[in-house]
């Protein structure tokens, strides 16, 4: 009998639970070629994808797949975004989660046998990200000894580690490096050059991009197999070359970084 | 096997790396284990507040939390924790033994406040009526026999103690070859050979039982050893 | 045993004693606290920037919020499905089966001496050649929640059981109950009874223990602590709030318990001093909502 009140109790927990299980809605599936387009971008990288405490999102790449959506027949309240971290970039693609993806992916041949590409729409390269007054660092030869930050599970530091002979620290978060960079405790963070020119707009005049790069990262527009709007998405990044469209992103986002903004890349329409 | 052939020195460096961080963590716990349950039953009420205080509020926060404190709290802006000069790693490292002590102090502060709890009555008054002040009656009387006691609990608290190592993968903590410790390991082995996920997860299961396990065994055969007869 | 029969209750020179040593206490966390402020101060941490963000309902509705949700979410599915795999998994160990209850104790056994973060990542990485698409982080979490938080409740209602005087299964048996009619009616109702504040307990350990989703990210409090950084540069204020709130939410699940606890207590009316004295491992030292639990 009085195993109905405890009943009770675990059938309370039920509830809560089952209500908390309806409360998230991030795993609704994208309705694929409908009147809505889902884009899978970064959340967190300052500067090319992330989601600002007013729940819009900014970014490089959110400009770029914003341009490219108006291309393809979307308005921008059409698009919903969607958090793609790197390891899920290829099954989200694959299942159908998103119609299309920018969040720093690079093109590689392993990639590309399950995945397709439009693009690339910018060359990255590994770099390293210093303090502004620190004038002892000028390319990664000069990371001897030196301690470098990057997040776990890249193999950015320690690519500088074998090479170069550096100290890494890995964290699991970009934040955590430049806050320990800014508090001198490592002496350089390392990514793509775009992501660390994303920190040194954020924090004017504290950082800067040493220059040379030591990598070459082609970023593409992630598609599903077989996608439809491959070509249509080439000639949209071509003509966002042209017209400014391009330039107009990497400014209103990374003009400030100090960072000087390449060449476009040429569209490789394999 | 060619899994032991290519990973087989780091699997056992990583192990090294969770056995040297649970022996400190181990050690220091106790110890401020120890001192947290004597401020908890001190007749100073300052100290039964402090004492209070601490356990409430390390016991109610995330250990990956705690971790990330004693990096950015205690070692970036209060500069103490470890020394500026040290290495990297072993700075990391002496970070994550204090975070780990810190927070396990505090579970084995309760296992022995319920432990003082056991020691009957009579044994404390005795100990008073001839004349044993605080701190006498505390060592000489009842935290031996509280101690004896709680053997088994205090082996649980132990064994979640030598598992929570593998949280101080959030910070970071690698060997001076750059090794993480096991949960780490594990993970970059599950990155790069995908195609053996069960078996790289058993060899570290294993790993963890053969840590664990002597634990649970050698508390059981001493709480048999040492028990208060009454 | 009350902390007061270790010492005699102060006379007035104590009292005095006490004062002072109070003062003196003091004044030492005054100074530490100090320290802390005045270091943290030079490094910029109390800069009001860095905190008007936490009074911004923006940043509310649209980040901690969220992360609140995903925790809670993480913890409610968890719980339930640890809930439901302890009692499984005790009835099994407690089963008369040799073929039952070997399993059932291997099953137990070795999922509580594995870290659960190796649990997490197992679940993870296993999915993709289980052919599971795409990768659940979510149930990474929720499964590795279960798996240890359900062995560890296993072992609580099974010494719940043990606890037991050993009239109540004879009783049964005498009366022609079935071992498993024994099992349902009479020894599990009692030993969930006496055992809900450790099995309460355990529960506050998996709500911490959704914090490990962080490091597979999932998207629950903790992984707001870097969104909040992204937007205002405030990493050590963030952690602090987030920290406050997981404190919050601990001391409502104490409450919780505390209430239940003084509940079922009202209402028991068992044979004997349940679960009392016999399992001093599972005693819990429930000092204002702060109930024990396996870390």
């Amino acid at each position: 009998m009085k195993f109905k009140k405890i009943a009770a109790v675990v059938g309370a927990f039920a509830l809560a639970g089952s209500l908390a299980a309806c409360g998230g809605s991030d795993d609704s599936g994208s309705d694929a070629g409908g009147d809505k387009i889902t884009i899978g971008i970064k959340f967190d990288q300052p500067g090319l994808g992330f989601k600002k405490a007013d729940g819009t999102y900014a970014g490089f790449d959110v400009d770029m797949a914003t341009y490219i959506a108006e291309g393809l027949g979307y308005e921008e309240d059409q698009i919903t975004w969607k958090e793609a971290v790197s390891a899920n970039r290829e099954t989200f693609l694959k299942d159908g989660t998103v119609d299309m993806i920018l969040a720093t992916y690079s093109i590689t041949d392993e990639r590309k046998a399950e995945v397709d590409f439009a693009g690339p729409y910018y060359v990255a390269g590994q770099d390293l990200l210093i303090r502004a007054d620190d004038s002892s660092i000028k390319g990664p030869e000069d990371m001897k000894g030196k301690k470098i930050c990057s997040v776990t599970g890249s193999t950015s530091a320690q690519k500088v580690k074998d090479e170069y002979g550096a100290v890494p620290q890995e964290f699991d978060s970009y934040s955590k490096c430049i806050t320990a960079l800014q508090g001198g405790q490592i002496d350089a963070l390392t990514t793509d050059d775009i992501i660390l020119a994303g920190y040194a707009e954020e924090f004017p005049g504290e950082f800067k991009i040493v220059g040379q790069p030591f990598s070459e990262e082609n970023y593409g527009v992630g598609l599903p197999k077989g996608s439809e709007d491959r070509d249509k998405i080439n000639d949209l990044i071509e003509q966002s070359f042209e017209d400014g469209a391009w330039e107009k992103a990497f400014n209103d986002n990374l003009g400030n970084s100090g960072y000087e903004l390449p060449e476009p890349p040429k569209v490789d329409r394999y | 096997m060619d899994l032991f052939s290519e990973y087989g020195s780091a699997i056992l460096e990583a192990f090294g790396l969770t056995l040297r961080l649970a022996v400190f963590s181990g050690i220091f716990s106790l110890i401020l284990g120890v001192v947290l349950a004597v401020f908890r039953v001190s007749p100073v009420p300052v100290l039964r507040w402090i004492g209070a205080a601490v356990v409430y509020t390390f016991r109610n926060t995330p250990l990956t939390l705690v971790m990330f404190f004693a990096l950015f709290g205690l070692f970036y802006q209060l500069k103490i924790g470890a020394s500026q000069t040290a290495p990297l790693n072993e700075q990391n490292f002496q970070l994550a033994v204090i975070a780990l002590s810190v927070y396990t102090s505090t579970f084995v502060c309760e296992v022995l406040r319920s432990g003082i709890n056991t020691v009957p009555l009579g044994q404390a008054e005795a100990a008073r009526a001839i004349g044993l002040t605080f701190s006498q009656n505390l060592r000489l009387v009842v935290l031996p026999q509280a101690l004896r006691s709680v053997l088994n609990p205090l082996a649980s608290v132990m064994i979640a103690m030598i598992k929570n190592t593998t949280v101080a993968v959030t910070i970071g903590v690698v060997t001076a070859k750059g090794v993480n410790e096991a949960s780490g390991q594990m993970r970059t082995m599950m990155e790069n050979e995908a195609d053996q996920i069960v078996l790289i997860f058993i060899i570290f299961a294993i790993g963890f039982m053969i840590l664990t396990l002597p634990v649970g065994f050698l508390a059981g055969w001493a709480s048999k050893k040492f028990a208060v007869i009454r | 045993m009350s902390a007061s029969v270790l010492y005699d209750a102060p006379g007035p020179r104590a009292k005095k004693l006490n004062w002072l040593y109070s003062g003196l206490v003091l004044v030492a966390l005054l100074f530490v606290a100090w320290l802390v402020f005045s270091k943290f101060k030079e490094t910029g941490q109390w800069e009001g920037e860095k905190w008007t963000p936490f009074i911004d309902a923006d940043v509310w509705n649209n980040l901690l919020i969220p992360g609140l949700l995903g925790t809670l979410r993480a913890f409610a599915v968890g719980s339930l499905l640890a809930l439901a795999f302890g009692f499984v998994f005790a009835v099994g160990r407690l089963s008369p089966l040799k073929i039952v209850s070997i399993p059932s104790a291997v099953v137990v056994e070795f999922f509580r001496s594995i870290p659960m973060l190796l649990l997490m990542f197992f679940i993870y990485f296993l999915q993709p050649s289980l052919g599971i698409q795409p990768t659940s982080i979510f149930w990474a979490v929720v499964l590795g929640l279960m798996l240890y938080n359900g062995s560890v409740i296993a072992e609580i209602i099974r010494a719940g059981v043990h606890a037991l005087p050993k009239g109540q299964s004879e009783a049964g048996s005498a009366i022609g109950l079935t071992s498993g009619q024994v099992m349902r009616t009479i020894l599990l109702p009692q030993a969930v009874r006496s055992m809900l504040p450790a099995i309460i307990a355990q529960l506050v350990v998996l709500l911490k223990d959704t914090a490990l989703g962080y490091v597979l990210g999932y998207s629950e409090l903790l992984n707001q602590v870097k969104q909040l950084d992204i937007n205002f540069h405030n990493l050590i204020p963030a952690a602090i709030v987030v920290a406050l709130i997981y404190i919050v939410l601990n001391t409502i699940l104490g409450l919780v318990a505390n209430w239940i606890e003084a509940r079922t207590r009202r209402v028991a009316h068992t044979a004997g001093p349940v679960g009392a004295t016999d399992t001093p491992e599972l005693q819990t030292a429930p000092a204002a909502g702060m109930p024990s639990g396996i870390v």
